[in-house]
């Protein structure tokens, strides 16, 4: 519970939003009007890494910084339920289903992958 | 393709952004859990993050006058840090994982129910406050 792993903490929660920020933005760009895959591509790519980082079993002050601080800032799901909440004010149910049920598959589909490759880097290591 | 950059506005997303995630990592280190028990600080935060963006996003596009930087601090940056996705989805796959498909199942319809009347019930609340001119 140093000053310095908490200011890291900080710093990296700060950089990782950033980040997420700049990704939805390239991604999202013109075609997000219609569907909101800027932050589809960013929570995947997050679970991804995430995954990857559960599967190298990292020690705590490690997973504290490049998992729950660095990943977990860097995905959201409170713009995923914004925006979800939105396409079904506008009466697009069919891309409100389709964002929540796509990201759920994926995601669970893309930790899996992350972990197994994660569980396989840790073998070489 | 990279929007161009507004340093006051990467400012304010870094701001609330690390003020989110220290609050989300604090938690979850003041509460740890197995990985076949409810994860109520990821649930926890993410629902509040939702409530909260609900209700900023509501009010600032629609009660009041326009600002550049409110947004990407409370908005992208404070719930954004605050909440999680790739978190839930990991405690997902532990879940499944340890053949707690139940839990996984449950949990995951709470979040997004839950999430989803959040975002509803800010929203309809802002709203219900007429625009005062």
């Amino acid at each position: 519970m140093s000053i310095v792993l908490w200011t890291a903490v900080v710093l990296i929660g700060g950089a990782g939003s950033v980040l997420r920020f700049l990704v939805d933005g390239a991604v999202g760009g013109a075609a997000s009007r219609d569907f909101p895959l800027g932050t589809m591509a960013v929570n995947l790519s997050g679970a991804v890494v995430l995954g990857l980082l559960a599967g190298l079993v990292l020690g705590h002050n490690a997973a504290l910084l490049a998992g729950t601080a660095a990943v977990g800032s860097y995905t959201t799901f409170s713009t995923w339920m914004l925006e979800t909440q939105r396409l079904t004010e506008e009466r697009q149910h069919r891309k409100a289903v389709v964002n929540v049920v796509a990201s759920l598959v994926a995601g669970v589909a893309a930790a899996a992958l992350g972990q197994q490759i994660g569980q396989l880097i840790g073998l070489h290591l | 393709m990279l929007p161009r950059v507004d340093r006051r506005e990467i400012a304010a997303i870094f701001a609330g952004g690390a003020l989110g995630t220290l609050a989300r990592a604090a938690l979850a280190e003041a509460f740890p859990h197995p990985a076949t028990a409810w994860p109520w600080p990821t649930f926890g935060v993410n629902i509040a993050a939702a409530f909260m963006l609900g209700y900023f996003i509501t009010r600032l596009t629609e009660r009041l006058p326009l600002s550049s930087y409110r947004r990407p601090l409370l908005g992208t940056g404070l719930c954004g840090g605050l909440s999680t996705f790739s978190t839930m989805q990991v405690e997902i796959l532990k879940m499944i994982d340890a053949g707690a498909w139940g839990l996984a199942a449950g949990y995951t319809a709470a979040s997004v129910a839950a999430g989803y009347a959040a975002i509803h019930l800010a929203t309809a609340m802002v709203r219900r406050v007429r625009v005062r001119r």
